[in-house]
């Protein structure tokens, strides 16, 4: 029997194979829901959830307030630049504050990893990461396997290559752990200065020659750039980087041939990718991110199951 | 061993389903507007099994579409455990139609009411009518069925189970004493 008994989701990291799928086969029921005439149910009424956004962000904002509202919760936006935050009151009075406002959840990202398993421990509330660091982004990780998922119907024995910037990358760290304890290959790839040293120890094959980890792939997972981390040199240039790492057409044919693009978004055009491979018919950026509202749905109902477990 | 009596048989059980396709049909002066629709899992069985005998019996196509009310109940925030959610599928318009609605037991009634407020979410049927295989009383709202396969006057201390050949390889219908252990509220 599936189950998924959290009170709160900080990571894929120690997720089983059956824990993930039960999520997953949640999210296809909310996808469902998506489609209907009313795009609402009253699961979650009453619930009061707090996006506690430290690090900007559109579409997992957005997608997890859409998901909130979708399911009936009331919801309430925390941005820093609006707040107490910027007369210096720190994180855990911050968070204290909220709580003694009456909060069920607290979705929170922030530059720092680590922030979400802080506030579990001085908050009563549930708590889901939205992406702290370069840690993990849990959601993701679980809407990339759910899309691959729905197109390949298994995960098992596929070959995903993740390029970019690994080392930046929670997204990255979250899909490993997933694909990995669902059974998939997966390879990663990037320059040198950005892959983590012991990065083969998640059980991931390394490349730094793109063409040799794209051979036999069959879903690539193409990372942003993160320009506003680039700054202490990592690159020599944008154009060498688009030159050796950027996805294009000609790259194309390495692949297996039923092959899938992927991209957590924002896209930097035509450096880590070409806008002809981000708007192929192989590409599904654009499912991923209507997955994502499914997949978020399917996490806060069922965290909502952990909080009334640890009440009870 | 728990004791458990039986009440309907394979037959019986096809029997009370013939019964109530004539009483929907004779109540509704045919089948034209009548759209059946079934609650998971086993309700979903029996609202196929009721729209294909409506139809043989009308001789014209009853359309036939399930829905899981898990999202709808009202208690969802005192159970901690989180079932599979089954498919809600609804193929067809129900707006100015004549909705039945199908389950296999009646007992409080908030599973009723949960499915009405789920079926109001797809449109604005004209009529919405429930059929049960068995009423088993207990009710905790002001819900009735409008076509009953039977009546079994129960006690709280037991359960009412109904097996499907769909799933559970035998059509029955059966009285069991809860076992003995402490209820959990």
């Amino acid at each position: 029997m599936k189950k998924f008994k959290h009170k709160h989701l900080l990571g894929l990291e120690g997720l089983t194979c059956d824990e993930i799928e039960f999520v997953l086969d949640t999210a296809v029921t909310f996808k469902e829901v998506l489609e209907r005439p009313i795009r609402k149910v009253p699961t979650l009424r009453g619930l009061t959830i707090v996006n506690l956004f430290y690090e900007a962000s559109t579409r997992t904002r957005i997608s997890f307030e859409l998901a909130q509202k979708r399911l009936s919760a009331d919801t309430v936006n925390f941005a820093p630049s609006a707040s107490s935050v910027k007369k210096g009151e720190s994180l855990r009075d911050t968070a204290r504050n909220l709580e003694a406002m009456k909060i069920d959840m607290v979705v929170v990202r922030h530059s720092s990893v680590g922030v979400p398993y802080f506030l579990t421990q001085c908050l009563d509330a549930s708590i889901i990461n939205a992406g702290d660091g370069a840690h993990e982004h849990p959601t993701q990780g679980l809407l990339d396997i759910y899309t691959i998922r729905e197109k390949y119907g298994k995960i098992e024995g596929l070959r995903v290559v993740i390029v970019g910037d690994i080392k930046h990358s929670r997204v990255a760290r979250s899909n490993i752990w997933g694909l990995k304890a669902m059974g998939a290959t997966v390879a990663v790839c990037g320059p040198t200065t950005l892959l983590p040293v012991e990065i083969e120890k998640m059980g991931v094959e390394v490349y730094s020659d793109l063409d040799k980890a794209l051979w036999g792939a069959d879903v690539v997972n193409v990372l942003r750039l993160q320009l506003e981390r680039q700054e202490v040199g990592y690159l020599p240039s944008l154009r060498e980087y688009s030159r050796l790492f950027g996805i294009n057409r000609k790259r194309l044919a390495l692949l297996n041939k039923n092959y899938t693009i992927m991209h957590p978004g924002p896209i930097n055009r035509g450096v880590e990718i070409t806008p002809e491979v981000a708007d192929s018919p192989q590409s599904v950026i654009l499912t991923q991110v209507t997955n994502g509202v499914a997949v978020r749905m399917a996490v806060l109902y069922l965290l909502s199951g952990g909080l009334e477990a640890a009440v009870a | 061993m728990q004791k458990e009596t039986f009440v309907l048989d394979e037959r019986q059980v096809a029997r009370v389903l013939a019964r109530i396709a004539h009483e929907v049909a004779e109540r509704n002066a045919g089948a034209k507007s009548l759209v059946v629709v079934g609650i998971q899992t086993r309700g979903a069985y029996l609202a196929r099994r009721l729209a294909k005998l409506l139809s043989e019996l009308e001789n014209l196509k009853v359309p036939v579409g399930e829905m899981d009310i898990t999202f709808y109940r009202d208690d969802i925030e005192q159970r901690a455990d989180r079932p599979v959610v089954k498919k809600t599928n609804l193929p067809f318009s129900i707006d100015n139609k004549i909705v039945v609605l199908v389950d296999d037991v009646l007992f409080t009634g908030r599973t009723v009411r949960a499915a009405m407020d789920e079926l109001i979410d797809f449109g604005r049927p004209n009529q919405v009518q429930l059929a049960v295989l068995v009423d088993r009383g207990h009710r905790e709202l002001p819900i009735r069925a409008d076509y009953v396969g039977k009546n079994l006057p129960t006690s709280l201390a037991q359960e009412v189970v109904v097996r499907l050949k769909e799933v559970d390889r035998q059509d029955s219908v059966s009285i069991k004493e809860k076992k003995k252990t402490v209820a959990k509220k």
